[in-house]
């Protein structure tokens, strides 16, 4: 076995370079992710393929006989002549000869209700010579709107082996495996499919018509739908409708599961204080430790929601319609449609949002796109606003018959999605220096009824990754943080000597933290935020949040929790500084503004830095955006504190 | 770049020597018509993905509607349904089917 060219495998497992590699190689809409997660499960590693950081998704599948194999879940890509970095990377990975990565057989994926084109496709990937088995996808759909095609002279008529798989359908995928187990022995074609474009045509019209094939009927059901939803009227309707109760939903849904998660951790965080007896150490494991993670736990409901929702709209192709109507607006940013798919998805997060801008085929809007999406509302901003908003309006408040809290919720939303276009046109605008114009089009999938497999892969893969987030940076952060709140240790002689009553424990508590390496800290970025209204006790919190921004709530419970640990929420309203409380109206306001537009988040930073491969733009950004954060926080409050 | 897209990238299209009378632009929502060429303005890259997506000569088109906000616009062409902006579909040299 040729084993161990690759560290970090040991003697007992195979390296994953010894495995028989296949590459699902389709367009974008050909089902080749509910090929992968049919053939992968939820087992599929995402990493990044090197240089550039387009997404790998690369999975292990058992073929008949217990055999492993490694599936390759390669970029959709309309043609092997490319114009955009992921079509650039299938292109390097199925034409690189002598590469150890290259795959050892392909599956191409043909959407059966869009044949004609896939067949092109499927030419220009035969010149690659690698073996190729046929995936006919989308057969059923074929049925239903009346076309036609068989599959035994298909396979006849290109030379290869061809398989038809049905959404939802075992026999199909069975199939695939039987003819995977025997990838050596796929029949080839003699003659390769032309490439020359006075060719392609007439090749392609003899293999349909040697295969039988009966162009679908143009899919009724899709023709009725779309009536209504890209009418000029119903449709902009439908369509604010769609993008309000996507945020009704995830306040409203995700609010009890929140409370048991909250719960749980509470209990927990007890049980922990009730069994540790060493006083610093019960402290550090219930606050810093269990505290830590169940603050960020607490918002995987929102999570979990935000992506089912986004991969439900995805999966009934209503995100193409979406992005079909918001295109005319966009082109006002510089941007195109798509982008509007990535700052959506920066609505979960900047860090998906920036990746996804990947599938926009010119760097510069890619670029301003991810200039633009850190000011989108990112799930990280949601505990942030929580807490603050909270704080400004009681939960039965209302405006007008609307619940305030959701009112205001609504209000940073649409402005973050606001100031993410102005950002991404100002961009745009320094940025477009000549060069040629590339194209715009956008395939308009029929409807479907999403899967639910498909929906609980790519939630899974979203909330694992988020999790991976909370026990790395945040974990971490919320642990170095309790340190600096906590030390130096005081004894009590200590305590004692500054006149500080020793069997009071909140009192204990405040000198400890008053005199604590985060207090100086925040004492010394008190002249850069003091015109904002913030106390060095909300800098500690702004700086904690740039780890991640919803570590500001986790630092603030742990400062309040110094003050009162039987009521934290209770304990901010009641933190006061010179003769004022400190979580005023115009300082509640200032502090929202600023996490609305700053880049609290060195993920994101991280994130830029790799895409963009340069410290330039995450730097800009960061700049960018702390300048406008601050301007416009001292504004706000300015405004607010005339208005009283 | 690889052998394969290298080849791919040497195909020549066929495009326009004259303005042309009508583009896919023009088309009114349900009317069909049949592309000729591109026009000798588009970049051959362009007009190669065109190609690749379809919008081959010879082929029938039609436009399907267009968005509220006036641009862009769906054509169906075979069996599948695009959006194209005007910038490209004005590229697309056509002749109407009546």
């Amino acid at each position: 076995m040729t084993d161990g060219c690759h560290g970090g495998s040991g003697p007992t497992t195979t390296a994953d370079s010894g495995l028989t590699r296949f590459a699902l190689v389709g367009s974008p809409n050909s089902g080749k992710t509910t090929l992968f997660n049919a053939l992968t499960g939820l087992h599929a590693k995402t990493g990044n393929y090197p240089g550039v950081t387009v997404s790998k998704f690369e999975g292990r599948t058992r073929l008949d006989g217990g055999r492993s194999v490694l599936v390759e879940d390669l970029p959709g890509t309309y043609s092997l002549d490319p114009i955009s970095p992921d079509e650039q990377i299938v292109v390097d990975i199925l034409d690189a000869s002598g590469d150890a990565d290259r795959p050892d057989a392909m599956l191409v994926l043909l959407n059966a209700t869009t044949l004609r084109r896939s067949l092109g496709l499927l030419a220009q990937v035969a010149q690659t010579g690698l073996p190729i088995c046929v995936v006919v996808t989308f057969a059923d759909d074929l049925a239903r709107r009346n076309g036609r095609l068989d599959m035994a002279a298909f396979s006849r008529a290109l030379g290869v082996p061809v398989v038809a798989v049905a959404a939802g359908q075992r026999d199909g995928v069975a199939e695939l495996r039987r003819l995977m187990a025997g990838h050596r022995s796929w029949s080839r074609p003699v003659v390769p499919p032309p490439t020359d474009a006075a060719e392609v045509p007439a090749w392609a019209d003899s293999v349909l018509s040697a295969s039988d094939y009966q162009l679908p009927e143009a899919d009724e059901r899709t023709r009725r739908i779309d009536a209504v939803l890209l009418h000029p009227v119903l449709g902009t309707i439908v369509f604010l409708l769609v993008m309000f109760t996507f945020f009704q939903t995830i306040f409203t849904v995700a609010a009890p599961l929140q409370d048991y998660v909250e719960t749980f951790f509470g209990w927990l965080g007890e049980l922990v204080a009730e069994h540790v007896h060493l006083g610093w150490l019960s402290a550090f494991l219930s606050e810093a430790v269990i505290g830590g993670i169940g603050g960020v736990l607490v918002f995987v409901p929102q999570i979990v929601l935000l992506f089912v929702l986004i991969a439900v709209l995805e999966g009934t192709g209503y995100l193409a319609r979406a992005a079909f109507l918001m295109d005319r607006v966009m082109a006002r940013a510089g941007l195109e449609g798509r982008a509007f798919v990535a700052l959506l998805s920066s609505y979960a997060c900047a860090i998906p949002g920036i990746m996804a801008t990947r599938s926009l085929p010119s760097a510069r809007d890619r670029l301003a796109t991810m200039m633009g999406a850190p000011l989108m509302t990112c799930s990280a901003r949601l505990p942030v606003y929580i807490l603050l908003v909270s704080l400004l309006f009681a939960g039965e408040a209302r405006i007008g018959p609307f619940n305030a809290r959701g009112v205001v919720m609504f209000a940073l939303y649409f402005f973050g999605a606001v100031a993410a276009m102005l950002a991404a046109a100002v961009f745009k605008k320094f940025t477009s220096r000549g060069g040629p114009m590339l194209p715009f089009y956008m395939e308009m999938p029929p409807y479907q009824v999403p899967r639910l497999k498909s929906v609980v892969a790519e939630v899974w893969t979203a909330a694992a990754a988020f999790l991976r987030k909370v026990t790395t940076i945040i974990l971490a952060t919320t642990v170095v943080l309790w340190v600096l709140l906590n030390l130096p240790l005081r004894d009590d002689a200590t305590v004692a000597a500054a006149g500080v009553d020793t069997t009071d424990n909140s009192a204990v508590s405040a000198y400890v933290l008053n005199n604590s390496y985060a207090a100086s800290i925040g004492r010394a970025m008190e002249p850069v935020f003091e015109p904002l209204g913030f106390d060095w006790r909300i800098n500690i919190g702004v700086l904690s949040s740039l780890a991640a921004r919803e570590t500001f709530v986790a630092t603030l419970g742990q400062v309040a929790a110094a003050e009162d640990p039987e009521d934290p929420g209770a304990a901010l309203a009641a933190m006061r500084v010179d003769d004022r409380p400190l979580f005023d109206v115009p300082t509640i306001t200032a502090l929202l503004v600023f996490f609305m537009f700053a880049l609290q988040c060195m993920s994101t930073v991280g994130v830029l830095r790799r895409e963009t491969g340069t410290w330039r733009w995450p730097l800009i950004a960061f700049s960018y955006m702390f300048v406008l954060a601050w301007t416009m926080a001292f504004i706000a409050r300015t405004v607010v504190s005339a208005f009283g | 770049m690889s052998p394969v897209s290298e080849m791919l990238c040497r195909r020549r299209l066929a495009s326009a020597e004259s303005a042309a009378a009508h583009t896919l632009a023009d088309l009114r929502p349900g009317q069909r018509a049949t592309i000729t060429c591109y026009g000798s303005e588009v970049e051959a890259s362009t007009s190669r993905r065109l190609f690749d997506l379809g919008l081959v000569p010879g082929t029938e088109v039609q436009m399907v509607r267009r968005a509220p906000l006036g641009d862009p616009a769906i054509f169906r062409v075979g069996d599948y349904e695009i959006a194209l902006r005007r910038s490209q579909s004005a590229g697309i040299h056509v002749e109407t089917i009546r």
